[in-house]
C-alpha cells in the first residue's frame, strides 16, 4: 500500500514545483515528473505480487500466474503521448526565450485580463 | 454502415500525412484534398442522420469479437449524440478550412497548417467516435496536441505564451484523464465504456468512484474551460490565426469537454445527484462569470473567447438540469425539453461563435487590429463582414427569429417548468448583459466614425463565402425546434442521453 502513496507523493511533488517554479524549463520538468507519477501508477495497476512477466516460455511454470498486461501496454502508449508533449512544450519554451530573452514567466506577461 | 464509420478517423488521418508530402510538390494540393476530404465527411454524417441512428452502430477495431461475454476489440461506437457532433466538427471544419484559403496567405507554412488541422479534426472524430476510456485519452492528446501547435501557429510573443499556457493547463487536464481512467481500470478491469457502465452498475457507489468522477470532471472541466478552470481559453483563443479560434472555441471546447462528460456521466456512470448538482453549478458559474469577465474587454477576439464560457455555460445547464430531473424522477418531458435545449444551445454556438470569430478574423485582415478602440466606421467599406456579424450578434444574444433565441427559450421553459426558478432569472439577465456586450462591438467596429486614413477593401471571396454560409445557417437551424426536422437531427441526440443505460447494452449485445 505504502507504494501507491509514494507514487501520490511524487505527483505532489510535481504539482508543487509546477506552480512555485518561475524557470519555464523547470515548470516542463515539473510537468514530466507528474506525467511519470502517473505512468508508475499505472504500472502498478496490473502489479501482482509473484507474478510472471505476461511472455509463454519453457521455464513458467503451468499454473503460474501473470501480471496484467494491458496497463503495461498503456503506459508505453501514454510515454510516447508524453514524449509529444514533452518535445512539444520544450519546442514553444525555447521559442519564447528567443522572442524574450528570458525564461522566466514573470517576465514574460504580455497577456492580461 | 458499420464500415462507414472509421473513415471519420482514417480520412483526415490520412489527410494530415499526405499533405505535407506531396503538398510540396503540387501547388493547391492541401487546400483541395482538406477541402474535398471535410465535404465529404459532412456529407457522410447527413446521409448517416438521414438513414436513421436510432440504435448505436460499433465498429470493432480489428474486427475482435467479444469472447465470452467480455469485448476486446476497440469499440467505434456511433449513436445520435455522436452523429451530431461530427456534423458540427465536420461542418464548421470545412468552412474554416475553406475561409483559411485567403487568409492563411499572411503565414508562410500553408502545408503544415492544413496538416495540423486535418489532424485536429482526426483527434476531434476519434473522441467523439470511440467507445473505450484509453482510447478516447489517445484521440484526445491527438486533437490538443495538435491545437498546441496551432495556437502558437503565429509564433510571436502573444501566441508562444498563450500556447505555453494551454499546454501547461491541458497537460494537466489529460494528466487528471488519465489518472481517470487507470482508477477505472483498476475498479473495473475493463476499459469499454459499456463494459464499465455494466461492471459498475453491479457494484455500490463509493467512495472509489466519487473521487474517479470528481478526476474526470475537472480533467474534462478543464478542456471545456468551465470556470474555475477557464483561465487558458481567452489567451488561448484570442491569440490563434481566425479560423483556428474559430474551430477552437466553435468545436474543440464541445468535442473534447463536454461532450466526453455527456458521454461519461450520463451513459457510462450510474447518474447521481450529488454529480448532477456539481455539474450544474459549474454551468451556472460558467455562464454567469464569464459574461461578467467579457464587458470589460476591448480585444475582440477575447471578448469572444470569454462569451464562449459564458455560453458554453448555458449548454451545461440545460442537460444539467436535465440530469437532475431524471435522477429525482421529476417529469421526464421537462427533463428531455432541457437536454433538448442544451443541445440545441451547442449546435447554435458552434455556428454563431465559428462565424463571430471568422468576423474577427476578417476585421483584422483588413484593418490589422483586433482592438475596437480603434475600429470604427467599417460598416460601409467591410458589408459583408458587418451583416453578417451583424447576425451572429442578435443570435448569441437571443433576438428572433435567429438560432440563439429558440435554444436560449427552450432553456428557460425548461427551467421554468423544473422549478430552477433562480436559473432561469439568471439566464435571462446573462443573455441581456451578452445583448449589451454584443451592442459595444457593433457599435464601436461598424457604426462609429471612420478610424482609418488607408484604403481598405472587403476580404476575398473565399472568407466571404464561408460568413455567408454560417449567417444562413444561424438562420436556417431555427427550423429545429419545428418537429420534422427536429426528429432527424436532435432527437436522436437526446434519445442517447435520456435512456442513459441503453448505450450499454445496445452497444454490447446489438451487433
Amino acid at each position: 500500500m505504502i507504494i501507491y502513496f509514494m507514487c501520490f507523493i511524487l505527483f505532489l511533488v510535481g504539482l508543487y514545483g509546477m506552480v512555485t517554479r518561475r524557470n519555464l524549463i523547470k515548470i516542463v520538468i515539473s510537468f514530466t515528473i507528474m506525467e511519470f507519477s502517473i505512468f508508475l501508477f499505472f504500472a502498478l495497476i496490473g502489479y501482482i505480487d509473484q507474478g510472471y512477466a505476461p511472455i509463454l516460455s519453457q521455464n513458467v511454470p503451468e499454473q503460474a500466474t501473470f501480471v496484467d498486461p494491458l496497463p503495461q501496454a498503456m503506459v508505453l502508449t501514454a510515454i510516447v503521448i508524453g514524449l509529444a508533449t514533452s518535445a512539444m512544450l520544450l519546442a514553444i519554451a525555447i521559442r519564447l526565450y528567443k522572442k524574450y530573452g528570458t525564461f522566466n514567466i514573470r517576465k514574460i506577461n504580455n497577456l492580461r485580463g | 454502415m458499420t464500415h462507414l464509420v472509421p473513415l471519420y478517423v482514417i480520412l483526415p488521418l490520412a489527410t494530415a500525412f499526405l499533405i505535407p508530402v506531396i503538398g510540396r510538390m503540387v501547388k493547391g494540393f492541401q487546400k483541395t484534398l482538406f477541402s474535398a476530404v471535410l465535404l465529404f465527411l459532412t456529407v457522410l454524417t447527413f446521409y448517416i442522420l438521414f438513414s436513421g441512428v436510432d440504435q448505436p452502430v460499433a465498429y470493432k477495431i480489428g474486427g475482435w469479437e467479444p469472447v465470452a461475454g467480455v469485448p476486446i476489440a476497440i469499440y467505434l461506437v456511433m449513436d445520435g449524440l455522436s452523429a451530431l457532433v461530427l456534423l458540427i466538427i465536420s461542418l464548421i471544419g470545412f468552412l474554416a478550412g475553406f475561409y483559411a484559403i485567403s487568409y492563411i496567405k499572411r503565414y508562410t507554412a500553408e502545408n503544415n497548417f492544413y496538416a495540423l488541422l486535418a489532424l485536429m479534426i482526426a483527434g476531434m472524430n476519434g473522441v467523439v467516435l470511440t467507445g473505450d476510456m484509453f482510447n478516447l485519452y489517445v484521440f484526445l492528446e491527438i486533437a490538443v496536441i495538435a491545437s498546441y501547435a496551432l495556437v502558437a501557429f503565429g509564433i510571436e510573443r502573444t501566441e508562444l505564451e498563450a500556447s505555453f499556457k494551454y499546454q501547461v493547463l491541458g497537460g494537466v487536464a489529460s494528466l487528471l484523464i488519465l489518472l481517470g481512467v487507470a482508477m477505472l481500470y483498476w475498479k473495473t478491469q475493463t476499459l469499454n465504456m459499456a463494459h464499465i457502465s455494466q461492471v459498475l452498475a453491479q457494484s455500490e457507489n463509493n467512495a472509489f468512484l466519487t473521487f474517479t468522477q470528481i478526476l474526470l470532471i475537472s480533467g474534462f472541466g478543464l478542456k471545456a474551460a468551465m470556470i474555475p478552470f477557464h483561465a487558458w481559453l481567452p489567451d488561448a483563443h484570442s491569440s490563434a490565426p481566425a479560423p483556428i479560434s474559430a474551430m477552437l472555441s466553435g468545436v474543440l471546447i464541445k468535442a473534447v469537454g463536454v461532450y466526453a462528460l455527456l458521454r461519461l456521466f450520463f451513459n457510462m456512470f450510474a447518474i447521481d445527484f450529488q454529480i448532477s448538482l456539481v455539474i450544474t453549478a459549474i454551468g451556472t458559474l460558467s455562464m454567469v462569470i464569464g459574461v461578467l469577465l467579457a464587458i470589460g474587454q476591448w480585444d475582440l477576439k477575447r471578448l469572444l473567447a470569454y462569451h464562449s464560457i459564458s455560453q458554453m455555460g448555458y449548454v451545461v445547464i440545460g442537460v444539467g438540469m436535465g440530469m437532475i430531473l431524471l435522477v429525482e424522477g421529476g417529469d421526464r418531458s421537462v427533463a428531455s425539453l432541457a437536454i433538448a435545449g442544451g443541445l440545441f444551445h451547442l449546435i447554435n454556438h458552434a455556428v454563431f461563435k465559428g462565424l463571430l470569430f471568422l468576423n474577427a478574423g476578417a476585421i483584422e485582415h483588413v484593418t490589422g487590429t483586433r482592438n475596437l478602440k480603434m475600429m470604427g466606421g467599417l460598416f460601409k467599406t467591410l458589408p459583408v463582414t458587418s451583416t453578417t456579424s451583424l447576425g451572429a450578434s442578435l443570435s448569441i444574444s437571443g433576438i428572433p427569429p435567429f438560432n440563439g433565441f429558440f435554444s436560449k427559450l427552450i432553456i428557460i421553459v425548461a427551467a421554468i417548468q423544473g422549478e430552477f426558478y433562480l436559473l432561469a432569472a439568471l439566464a435571462v439577465v446573462v443573455s441581456i448583459i451578452t445583448l449589451a456586450s454584443f451592442m459595444k462591438f457593433q457599435r464601436y467596429a461598424f457604426f462609429d466614425q471612420p478610424k482609418f486614413s488607408k484604403k481598405i477593401r472587403e476580404v476575398p471571396f473565399t472568407m466571404r463565402f464561408s460568413m455567408i454560409v454560417l449567417v444562413i445557417l444561424c438562420l436556417g437551424l431555427s427550423l429545429l425546434i419545428f418537429p420534422g426536422v427536429r426528429e432527424i437531427i436532435l432527437s436522436p441526440a437526446v434519445d442517447v442521453l435520456m435512456e442513459t443505460t441503453n448505450y450499454a447494452t445496445t452497444t454490447l449485445t446489438g451487433m
